[in-house]
């Protein structure tokens, strides 16, 4: 069997630190598949994470790598872009680094359109600090902040996304690696601000303390729940209950970048070329 | 045709910055700084430079790290309320070792405080603002034309020690307009981006510190493949959870100033030569210091006074030899007593120091630190 | 020789930019020149002043006026907040119609400077450039046409003729 993505790894750094069963692997991974399906130049792509679980990715991938503060990966993949707009830049977030303590960045990165592809692996939980409430933890569901089952209403980060201006916006799952490798290999193509949400499964903090610790389990829900896009848009309104969510390509629209916007700007000032 | 000209304190630093080889702001608007944003705004990209208004202080901080990370010299500016949001993303860029600067336009505070009103009660937050232990660099200029210099040094000391670098400025400075002639390009000494020395092949380590203790880092892009943390990690540039190995990052963050202090703190003395008394001042008060001054010496008080360029790291050298000399130092500062504590530290009980304070929104008259200097003359006669 | 001149008024008249100018043309004729001001943080409304040391030799270091040489006001407020410390051979100047009750001051000059800027110069809004052009004859320090050449350089191009008219009225409304 050919491991060709092996080579975008960092040998030496592994073996990762994230629990059996843990679906953060399998989402860097189709990151890697995604950039070796489009081509992308190794020396010119910057992996920008946050912190967090999903933020420890960053350090097992062989490019130039960025691990930032909490809640900042996008403020820092803004000035990478926006200083050098030849590079790709990918940003590997988590829900509670991109929806709470950098939920503002978030939006107004989507409204900037600056050409990033962000891929938020949704775990529903602060893994790192041992499971602690998030804003995308499901209403009602457990964790050591919220002992009696989460209050807050969630959020729908794709919606975020899309009403805050994002170009691209798609969601998957660890359960549909080819899909989730797909979606977020199309989000390289869109030169603007690129969302993919993919679902990842946590065994270790989230599913513990909700009658899930096993991760097939974890992953069989994916495949129940998940609904084609195609699909779920011909579903009565009456069908999307309970845990069902549409993944795929869900918002697609094209609207000039950031970087090339701002070459106009430096071109009205007499700067070009300078 | 004379260069003279009028000008701001807060468009000379941004001249300051844009001549010392700054292509990228990022910053938000705050009084009384937001001359800077705006002067940024309009001049950088007339050089193919860019400029983004960030939703917010945070943001700000990391949009210029990730520009100075990916090889453009980077600058934001902010004051007050702005800076101490700024700090967790300071300590970012000293433990990550990402040059910047960071312009303060100080206010008054704590909090929303007095946002027009004039203040220099940043001066330990320059120093111990963000969490944990690293050295810092701060200066503070007094004129028009220094806040044009202190932007080249800042600029230049950032790049030479991979450090956040802050420009202590103070309303007065900012806001004032006075004649000024700026040098031109060709007389600056401008300090590029270090580069990397090795090739990967060769065992390249973007940590691993050069003769100066300072290490070249590769800029993204450049195919090194670095990673950069702000967890402490070692000459590979990866997080290590090891005693030895974080002892030894936090000491060459210290050593890589400390072995260059002489060369990054000035001072400049004025009527010193036979001085029996000092005041000790700096930033936009020091021109009201230095007034007071040549009064006293009309009254016939040997007094002179030492100007802070350089805040941080402090001058102790300087201010001990100075109270080695002198029978009594006054320090003036705009805020309820910062600077006289290292005064105090470093003059080691060798002369009385006492503190001329002012913190009401208002700047010093001459008279006030004049009674100062007197009260300190006429109670050691 | 020495001058330290304050011009005061509200937020929205102008007279931080009049001050600017001033110190502008003064550096272009050689001299040194400092330019501080204070305001309210609303950019319109409040109380405004801006002060201006004017010297022909000496650096200035303390950048706030002391002793004013000379005061402008522009409203009743600002002439009543500002006068008190002027020179006892200093000079009032007050706007006529917007100061209508003069502080009591040995010299003032009183000239009716937003109602020549009005009927005259065609906008209240040229008011500051008018009372520009009474400074200058007043202090008599910086010629006229090195502050015409100054305020060119600050107003936009479509306006230099207007501002020009502004100016030499507020310069010829002082006898």
């Amino acid at each position: 069997m050919e491991r060709s993505f092996e080579q975008y790894f960092r040998q030496n750094r592994l073996p990762h630190l994230w629990c059996p069963g843990c679906g953060n692997g399998i989402a860097t991974k189709a990151i890697v598949q995604a950039i070796e399906k489009k081509g992308l130049d190794r020396d010119k792509t910057i992996i920008v994470s946050g912190i967090g679980c999903s933020s420890r990715a960053s350090g097992y991938m062989d490019f130039d790598t960025l691990h930032t503060a909490h809640g900042r990966a996008i403020p820092f993949a803004t000035g990478i872009k926006l200083a050098n707009p030849e590079l790709n830049v990918v940003v590997i977030t988590g829900d509670g680094d991109c929806t709470a303590i950098g939920g503002n960045h978030f939006i107004h990165g989507c409204r900037r359109n600056v050409d990033l592809t962000v891929v938020l692996f949704n775990n529903n939980i602060y893994g790192m600090t041992g499971g602690q409430a998030s804003p995308m933890t499901p209403t009602g569901k457990k964790a050591t902040t919220a002992p009696y089952g989460a209050v807050d209403p969630t959020f729908d980060a794709c919606k975020l996304a899309e009403a805050a201006g994002a170009t691209y916006v798609a969601r998957s799952t660890a359960y549909h690696v080819q899909h989730l490798t797909d979606m977020i290999a199309n989000g390289f193509d869109n030169k603007g601000f690129s969302f993919i949400e993919a679902m990842v499964q946590c065994p270790t903090a989230y599913g513990r303390k909700n009658k899930m610790s096993d991760p097939v389990e974890l992953m069989k829900w994916m495949r129940d729940n998940a609904v084609m896009k195609a699909a779920w848009d011909k579903l009565p309104e009456d069908k999307k209950v309970g845990d069902k969510f549409p993944i795929g390509l869900l918002y697609q629209d094209t609207e000039v970048d950031y970087a090339t916007a701002y070459e106009h700007v430096i071109e009205v000032a007499g700067g070009a070329g300078k | 045709m004379s260069k003279a000209r009028l000008m701001q304190g807060n468009e000379a630093c941004a001249e300051g910055a844009l001549a010392a080889g700054v292509r990228f702001f990022g910053g938000y608007p705050i009084t009384p700084s937001t001359e800077i944003a705006e002067g940024m705004a309009k001049m950088l990209p007339k050089v193919g430079g860019k400029f983004v208004q960030m939703e917010d202080e945070i943001a700000s901080m990391g949009v210029v790290l990730g520009a100075s990370l990916a090889g453009k010299k980077a600058l934001t500016a902010s004051s007050g309320p702005g800076i101490s949001l700024k700090q967790e993303l300071i300590g970012y860029a000293a433990a990550a070792e990402i040059p910047v600067v960071i312009v303060n336009v100080q206010r008054v505070g704590p909090s929303t405080g007095q946002p027009t009103a004039p203040s220099q009660g940043d001066v330990m937050q320059a120093r111990w603002g963000t969490h944990g232990d690293h050295p810092m660099i701060a200066l503070s200029p007094w004129s028009v034309r220094e806040a044009f210099d202190t932007a080249v040094m800042a600029v230049n000391y950032s790049e030479r020690f991979r450090t956040p670098v802050i420009l202590l400025m103070d309303e007065i400075v900012g806001h004032l307009r006075e004649k000024v002639e700026l040098p031109e390009a060709s007389e600056l000494e401008i300090y590029p981006r270090r580069q990397p020395s090795k090739t990967r092949a060769e065992g390249y380590q973007p940590y691993a510190p050069a003769e100066d203790l300072v290490p070249n880092v590769a800029d993204f892009g450049n195919g090194y493949h670095i990673h950069v943390t702000g967890l402490i990690h070692d000459e590979t540039g990866f997080p290590v959870g090891n005693p030895k190995v974080t002892r030894e990052a936090i000491d060459r963050l210290h050593k890589k100033i400390a072995i260059a202090q002489d060369e990054i703190t000035h001072v400049e003395e004025y009527c010193m030569e036979d001085a029996e008394y000092a005041v000790v001042a700096f930033g936009g008060t020091a021109r009201t210091a230095y007034e007071a001054v040549l009064e006293a010496r009309k009254k016939g008080i040997k007094v002179g006074m030492v100007r802070l360029i350089t805040i941080w790291p402090f001058a102790d050298k300087a201010i001990k030899a100075l109270a080695a000399k002198v029978k009594g130092i006054l320090v003036t500062e705009l805020n309820y007593g910062q600077i006289v504590n290292e005064v105090e530290r470093a003059a080691a009980g060798q002369c009385p120091v006492e503190l001329c304070a002012k913190y009401d929104m208002t700047i010093f008259e001459p008279e006030e630190i004049l009674e100062g200097i007197e009260n300190l003359a006429g109670g050691n006669k | 020789m020495r001058k330290q001149i304050r011009l005061s008024g509200s937020g929205g008249q102008g007279v931080i930019t009049a001050a600017i100018i001033y110190a502008e043309a003064a550096v272009s004729a050689g001299m040194e020149a400092v330019q501080s001001q204070s305001y309210g943080p609303e950019a319109r409304g409040g109380a405004s002043k801006s002060e201006v040391i004017i010297d022909d030799s000496h650096p200035i270091f303390h950048p706030h006026v002391k002793t004013p040489d000379v005061v402008l006001a522009m409203t009743q407020k600002a002439a009543d907040k500002y006068y008190g410390d002027l020179h006892s051979d200093g000079i009032l100047i007050l706007d006529t119609d917007l100061v209508p009750e003069p502080p009591k001051f040995g010299n003032i000059i009183q000239v009716p400077i937003t109602k020549i800027a009005i009927e005259q110069a065609g906008k209240s809004l040229f008011a500051n450039i008018v009372a520009l052009g009474v400074l200058t004859k007043v202090l008599n320090l910086v010629d006229l046409d090195t502050v015409r050449t100054a305020v060119s350089h600050r107003v936009p191009p479509h306006t230099i003729e207007a501002n020009m008219k502004a100016l030499q009225l507020g310069y010829d409304a002082v006898k």
